[in-house]
Order: C-alpha cells, then sequence, then structure tokens
C-alpha cells in the first residue's frame, strides 16, 4: 500500500507545553514545523496543572537557584542528575520571566511582581524552612500557561496537525530516526512525516493505573513508540503518587492547598505529618507525605465508613483566600466531592500522578542510549522532552511545580539543540522503503482481529494489576505477580478486537492504539520496580525499606527486547558548581 | 437509565438518527462522561472526544438534554430521562457527538489572542497591580469549548462574520490587559456591524458557560470602550 509523505525539517509530537515551547523556538527560528497532536492543543494535559511553575525569583522570601538546585537533588533521593539539575534551576527566572512577556496571567503581588507561595519541598537555605518558590496564576497555573504558549504559537504562524495521533518512530538501519507515521484521527488516512529532526512531547503515562490524576490522553504514546523502536525507557519504577487526589474521582488537587495553609488529618481530626516530617509538614515531598498517608490508612486511622482516605482541611483559610487563591480547587471540591471546602474538610487519598522516568535524554533534549561506546550515545534525529523524557531532573522523586518548568526549559533547550544540529544535516537522509510497514501491520491487524477481547477488557486488566502490584508501597511477592500477570495482559493487548471498523474519527481504534502504547509503559514499570531492591524515592519496597547507594546509585534503562534490564550511573557532577553529597533524606 | 444518542457515521450511515440505549447503572457520583463510556464499552462505535475528565481542557462539550455543557462535569444524577444527548448545534458534524470546530477556532483567531506589546522586555516581569491584573478575572480561564457560541443564534446564522461569544471574550481578555499596546487596533478590528454587533445579548453564552464565565459582559465593556474613544 502507498502511504503518502509530507517533508518537514521538524516533526513534534505533542502539543502540551514542551512540545508547544519547542515549536514556538523552532517556528521562530523559520525552519518548517508539523506539530502534530492527538487533540486540540489546549486540551494537552498541560492544562490540568495547578499549583505553580519553580523558579527562585524572591519576590516574597529570598531565594536562590541554588538552594532550588538543593532542594531538586535531595527531592530526587540523589537519582537526579545534577548536571541537568543546575541547568534547570538555573534557568528557570529567565524561562518564567519570559513566560510573562508572553502575555501568562500571573497573580501578582502589591509590589506588581508575580505572585509565589510556598510548595512542598521547596525550602530556604539548604532545606531549612520552607519557601514561596511557585510562581502561580491562582490554582489554574497550567491552564495559563498552556493557553499562552499556544498563543505565542499562533502569532508565530506554527503548523498545527491537529487531532493526528502519531503511531510509529521511522528509524534506518543505522538507528537514526527519520520521522514518524502518523494517522489522521478524521479520516484514518496513514501518512509519512519525514523529518531531519523529530521530538517526542508526547506527555506521561498515568492512565496504566486505575486511579489517576491523568487525564484520558495520558497513554504514553512516545514511550510505546520509542520502546517499539529499539530505545530503552529510563527509571520506569519511579512513579509518583500525589498525596491529594479527591477520593474516589482522581482528580486532582494542588499541593498549592498545603501551600496556601491547608493541612492533612486523619479520623481522629489529628494533623498526621508532623509525626512523619516535624520541620516541613505537610509541605514535605510527594514520596514522603503519600507514604505517611498510606501508613495512617494501614494503621487504622483512614476515614469514612472504609477507612481508606484521609481529610484535606482548608475551611480555616477562609471563604476569600478560597476565592481568590484557590477558585479551581473550590469547583472540583463542589463538583467531584460534593463539599464546600470552606466549611468542610475534602477526603483525598494517594493517586497516580506523574512518571518520573521517560525516554532517556541529555539536557539538551536529544535522546541518549547505549550503543558502541557507551551507555549515553546520541539517537541521531530523535529527541525527548517533558514528562515523556528523562533527562533526568526528577530523579526518583519529583517536586511540585519542577513538572511545567521542565516543560519550559528542555522546551526551549531543545529548539535550541534542534536548530544546531539541522545546520550540520542540512539534507534528509533516505527513507527506508518500509517506513510505514510496522504501523499498517499495526492498523491490519486491528482490521481483521477476530475472537479477541475488548480493549476495555484488557485495559481494565491491566489498570487493577498496576494498582494492586506496583503501588505506594511495593510487595515482594506482588511485584513478582504482578511481572508475570502483566506479560499476560501484554499477550491479550495484541489479540483485542474492536467491532468499529469504519474509517472516520474511530475512537475505539485509537483507543486500542493506545492500549499498545500503555503496556509498554506498564511492563517496563513492572520489571523495573522489580529489580530494584532499595527504596528510594517514590519506589518503596516493604523487603528493602532502605536506600542502598551502595548498589543502587544508578539508573535502570529497560528494553522492550527480551524484557532485558541494563543501567548507566547517575551523573553525579554538575556543570559549574561543587556535587551535593548524599546524605539520608529529612524532612 | 435511558439514553437517547444522536448518531451519525459517514462512513456508514446515510442520515444521522437517535439511538436508544439502557445502561444498569447507579447515578451515585458518576457524571455523565463516565456513563457514555460505558455505554461505549457495549457498543465501542460510540463516538466522543474526551481528555481531562475535570472539567478542565474543554473536549467533551455538547448539547445535554437541550442545553449545551460538558460531559464530564455534568452530574448523572442531575438529568432527567431519557438523557438525551446530541452534538453542539450549528456546527458540522463528523461523527455521532463529534463537531467540526474549525469555523469556531478561526473566529477564535481573528481576535488576535495573544498579547501584543511591542517595547523591548524588561530584564524581569512586567509589572501589573494585583487590581489591574483582577481584570483579567473571568476572561483567562476560558476553556474554548464552545459551548458559548454553538448556543448563541447570532452565530449560528453569522459563523463566518460574527466573532461569537467566546472569541469576544478573548478579545476584551487583551483589551483589559495593561500589558497589551494593540487597544486601538483592536478596537478597529471589531468595528463592524458583524464582528462585534451582531450581539443581541440574548445570554444564552452566560447561561451556558460550563466555566460560569460571562461574555455578555465582556461584549458590553468592549462596545463600552468603542464609545468612549469616540468621545
Amino acid at each position: 500500500m502507498a502511504v503518502a509523505k509530507r517533508t518537514f525539517d521538524v516533526v513534534v509530537v505533542g502539543a502540551g507545553g514542551s512540545g508547544m515551547r519547542a515549536a514556538l523556538q523552532l517556528a521562530q527560528a523559520g525552519l518548517k514545523v508539523a506539530v502534530l497532536s492527538k487533540v486540540f492543543p489546549t486540551r494537552s494535559h498541560t492544562v490540568a496543572a495547578q499549583g505553580g511553575i519553580a523558579a527562585s525569583l524572591g519576590n516574597v522570601g529570598k531565594d536562590s537557584w541554588h538552594w532550588h538546585m538543593y532542594d531538586t537533588v535531595k527531592g530526587s533521593d540523589y537519582l537526579g542528575d545534577q548536571d541537568a539539575i543546575e541547568f534547570m534551576c538555573r534557568a528557570a527566572p529567565e524561562v518564567v520571566y519570559e513566560l510573562e512577556h508572553f502575555g501568562m496571567p500571573f497573580d501578582r503581588l502589591e509590589s506588581g511582581k508575580i505572585y509565589q507561595r510556598p510548595f512542598g519541598g521547596h525550602m530556604q537555605d539548604y532545606g531549612k524552612t520552607p519557601v514561596e518558590r511557585a510562581c502561580a496564576a491562582a490554582d489554574r497555573t497550567g491552564h495559563a500557561l498552556l493557553h499562552t504558549l499556544y498563543q505565542q504559537n499562533v502569532k508565530a504562524n506554527t503548523h498545527f496537525f491537529i487531532e493526528w495521533m502519531a503511531l510509529d518512530l521511522i528509524r534506518d538501519e543505522d538507528g537514526d530516526v527519520l520521522g514518524v507515521t502518523a494517522m489522521e484521527i478524521e479520516t484514518g488516512e496513514v501518512m509519512l512525516f519525514q523529518a531531519r529532526a523529530t521530538l517526542l512531547a508526547t506527555g506521561g503515562a498515568g492512565r496504566i493505573f486505575q486511579s489517576s490524576t491523568n487525564a484520558y490522553i495520558n497513554t504514553g504514546d512516545g514511550l510505546g513508540m520509542a520502546a517499539r523502536a529499539g530505545i530503552p525507557l529510563e527509571d520506569m519504577e519511579f512513579f509518583q503518587f500525589h498525596p491529594t487526589g479527591v477520593y474516589g474521582a482522581g482528580v486532582l488537587i494542588t499541593e498549592g492547598v498545603r501551600g496556601e495553609g491547608g493541612y492533612l488529618v486523619n479520623k481522629d481530626g489529628e494533623r498526621f505529618m508532623p509525626k512523619y516530617a516535624p520541620n516541613a509538614k505537610d509541605l514535605a515531598s510527594r514520596d514522603v507525605v503519600s507514604r505517611a498517608i498510606t501508613m495512617e490508612i494501614n494503621e487504622g486511622r483512614g476515614c469514612g465508613p472504609h477507612g481508606d482516605h484521609v481529610m484535606l482541611k482548608l475551611d480555616h483559610l477562609g471563604d476569600d483566600v478560597i476565592k481568590q487563591r484557590l477558585p479551581g480547587i473550590r469547583e472540583i471540591a463542589l463538583k467531584f466531592a460534593h463539599v464546600d471546602p470552606a466549611k468542610a474538610p475534602i477526603p483525598v487519598v494517594p493517586t497516580a500522578h506523574y512518571m518520573m522516568g521517560g525516554i532517556p535524554t541529555n539536557y539538551h533534549g536529544q535522546v541518549v542510549a547505549p550503543y558502541r561506546h557507551g551507555p549515553e550515545e546520541v539517537v541521531h534525529g530523535l529527541y525527548a522532552v517533558g514528562e515523556c523524557a528523562c533527562v533526568s531532573v526528577h530523579g526518583a522523586n519529583r517536586l511540585g511545580c519542577n513538572s511545567l518548568l521542565d516543560l519550559l526549559v528542555f522546551g526551549r533547550e531543545a529548539g535550541r539543540q534542534i536548530i544546531e544540529d539541522l545546520q550540520s544535516h542540512p539534507h534528509p537522509k533516505l527513507l527506508p522503503a518500509d517506513s510505514a510497514e510496522r504501523s499498517l501491520a499495526r492498523l491490519a491487524r486491528l482490521d481483521s482481529q477476530t475472537k479477541g477481547e475488548s480493549v476495555a477488557k484488557v485495559g481494565d486488566a491491566m489498570r487493577k494489576t498496576m494498582q494492586k502490584h506496583c503501588g505506594v508501597f511495593r510487595f515482594p511477592e506482588l511485584l513478582a505477580e504482578g511481572v508475570e500477570q502483566i506479560r499476560q495482559i501484554a499477550e491479550r493487548a495484541a489479540h483485542t478486537e474492536i467491532q468499529d471498523k469504519s474509517r472516520v474519527f474511530n475512537t475505539a481504534r485509537i483507543e486500542a492504539l493506545e492500549l499498545d502504547n500503555l503496556i509498554e509503559v506498564a511492563q517496563a514499570t513492572m520489571v523495573a520496580a522489580t529489580a530494584r531492591t532499595e527504596s528510594r524515592g517514590a519506589h518503596a519496597r516493604d523487603d528493602f525499606p532502605q536506600r542502598d547507594d551502595q548498589n543502587w546509585l544508578k539508573h535502570s534503562l529497560y528494553f522492550r527486547e527480551e524484557r532485558r534490564l541494563d543501567y548507566k550511573p547517575v551523573r553525579l557532577k554538575p556543570l559549574t558548581v561543587e556535587s551535593f553529597p548524599l546524605k539520608p533524606r529529612v524532612y | 437509565m435511558k439514553f437517547k444518542i444522536y448518531r451519525y457515521n459517514p462512513d456508514t450511515d446515510t442520515a444521522p438518527y437517535m439511538r436508544d440505549y439502557e445502561l444498569d447503572v447507579e447515578a451515585g457520583d458518576k457524571m455523565l462522561l463516565d456513563a457514555i463510556l460505558l455505554l461505549k464499552e457495549q457498543d465501542d462505535s460510540l463516538s466522543v472526544r474526551k481528555s481531562c475528565r475535570e472539567g478542565v481542557c474543554g473536549s467533551d462539550a455538547m448539547n445535554i438534554n437541550g442545553r449545551n455543557g460538558l460531559a464530564c462535569i455534568t452530574p448523572l444524577s442531575s438529568l432527567k430521562e431519557p438523557v438525551t444527548l446530541r452534538p453542539l448545534p450549528g456546527l458540522p458534524v463528523i461523527r455521532d457527538l463529534i463537531v467540526d470546530m474549525t469555523q469556531f477556532f478561526k473566529q477564535y483567531h481573528s481576535i488576535k489572542p495573544y498579547l501584543i506589546n511591542n517595547d523591548p522586555p524588561p530584564e524581569t516581569e512586567r509589572l501589573q497591580s494585583p487590581a489591574q491584573r483582577a481584570h483579567l478575572n473571568g476572561l483567562y480561564e476560558c476553556i474554548l469549548c464552545g459551548c458559548c457560541s454553538t448556543a448563541c443564534p447570532s452565530f449560528w446564522w453569522n459563523p463566518d462574520k460574527f466573532v461569537g461569544p467566546a472569541g469576544l471574550l478573548q478579545a476584551y481578555r487583551f483589551l483589559a490587559d495593561t500589558r497589551d499596546h494593540a487597544t486601538s487596533e483592536r478596537l478597529d478590528d471589531l468595528e463592524d456591524p458583524y464582528r462585534l454587533f451582531r450581539c443581541h445579548t440574548i445570554m444564552n453564552c452566560v447561561d451556558v458557560c460550563p466555566k460560569e464565565l460571562n461574555p455578555t459582559e465582556a461584549i458590553g465593556n468592549i462596545k463600552d470602550m468603542m464609545v468612549k474613544r469616540i468621545v
């Protein structure tokens, strides 16, 4: 079957915060860029980010990028690469000011400067006291950011391909990436997008879990594409559970609530966080708070008839603060928890939220993988940014507000790097004759499959297994069973059947293709979690409760082929400053 | 629960039709979107857009029992049976509950929805007082779901010429921003019998906005600005 082809300088897959920040850089440089997005850009999941963007502007309390760097290294449980972390924290004020110049409607202080609030794990003076570092637009920072970046891309005349789903990477014999295959959802047509640079910005994969703060679209598409093309996935065992998802619905309640003075209580009305984090209390980092909640619940101090959640109390903040600083939370609490947070606490529970792992990159956004000469060789033509990438700035646990920062810093940097790299690669390489084969085979399989299970059923099995076997605390027997179960579910996923075989806007087909990607992420997460016999950051093993720097101060690399694991060292040397030495992590 | 859902697949159907569904479900805390997805488990050809499922992305706007809204934040318990679902009115239907929003976004793009300020940017942020910033409240929160414009009779009649409530709300968002320097250019662009003045304050937009925003008020403010610059 002949497949149409279009040729661009760059193809960006994904139009969330990182994809659009990069696209803006590239469009402004006059490159021919295609931005593919399976949803209209402002429907991307960045829109749901609430609390803020971390940057040491010091608009409220004294702050420095070096303190921010310390907090991020410590928050990562020392698994973050210190060169990348230095790069990000140094660049933070600049990218935030830039965003303000783009028109971002930040809240303001009396001085007219950007409003900043405290956030979990962000401290003054190397971990001493919480500092106001989160630059916020009420509790709709992600919405404001995503719309602002979309607006700037409208101005820059960026060429969007809206409701196009990327299917697979095109890679030649040398291992170079030459573009992607993609399907126009409205027509079902498949096309080759040839490009000298391909940037994956496809976001997270929180939908591998049953209870998730993530949008339905967060199906790890870039990770599935990378894994199928033989590229490893890094540190997939580290999945963040946000302490405060609405009980039942899973919808996110920002840490900004606690930044503004809210706190968690158990069924006895006891404020329990000081027991676990005497200094930072409710503003300890997320892995710490999620474990504390889980322990309260496990020890019988959970709330409700099943004792399976805790309460987030903010009524003491008063109606005015809630309406001014947390209007979105008020709306969510009213709609999804049926409580007015000015009067009653919100029932919350740790909920799958953010994937620290992803496609391995250096801090320029270039994808790196083991090849002939070492563990971090550049994969020519391929870049990744945002949640789908593992730079790694978040290590074993991400700090709140560092994700929006990650999008801006590395979106911009990947854009810059691509512009530079393309100067030495002025011509596209020839596409292999079989460029579309893998994608066409996947689609043909769906068209001809009979007697398979439904996508909903197999997906449900995957989500339940991940939830039970790979949660906040991880147990050896559950992990071992989980690996086997997910392997079997992957088999079933390869034989799903859809009833709807029509071409036009076939969402059944899209969901089947998404499951192909989710299952890769689920397998990587399960396998890597089982292998890592220590507790670090978000990865908490019941049988190995301590961090083990002797054996495990290293990044994991999962290869789809044979479901093999490899490891590479953590970059402990920053760019210009001294390393932060390893210390026990106390908040 | 009983549902009546608009179905049309140009691939297989000669004309649109309403299909009846029954779902064995307790409304409980469920939202309409949850019910639609349960129906989709029975019939995977039922098509709808979805993303955030918490009312911030604007994907799942549709006409619910005669009124535009977002399925993900419409409690199932609030709906009379049979729950009748149709695509947003006035836009071409691609399939089932999915409409072609090209015209809607074309109007949004036409108002230059981005900050215009050609002064060299300062080293740090441009300053704005909390009071100045407060003018953007009720404007910047728009999620571009299209509920308002597709509930507006003026937009139904002239989708190519009338900007519509969503676009005009955003036009005012930039007019109200002290950092924006294109006020007269923006007003000139709207000084037109259709682009702005087709609004007849019917206020359907205010009635249906799932974010409780007020496009009619914004349109009134734009008209005030036009009057003020004449006198």
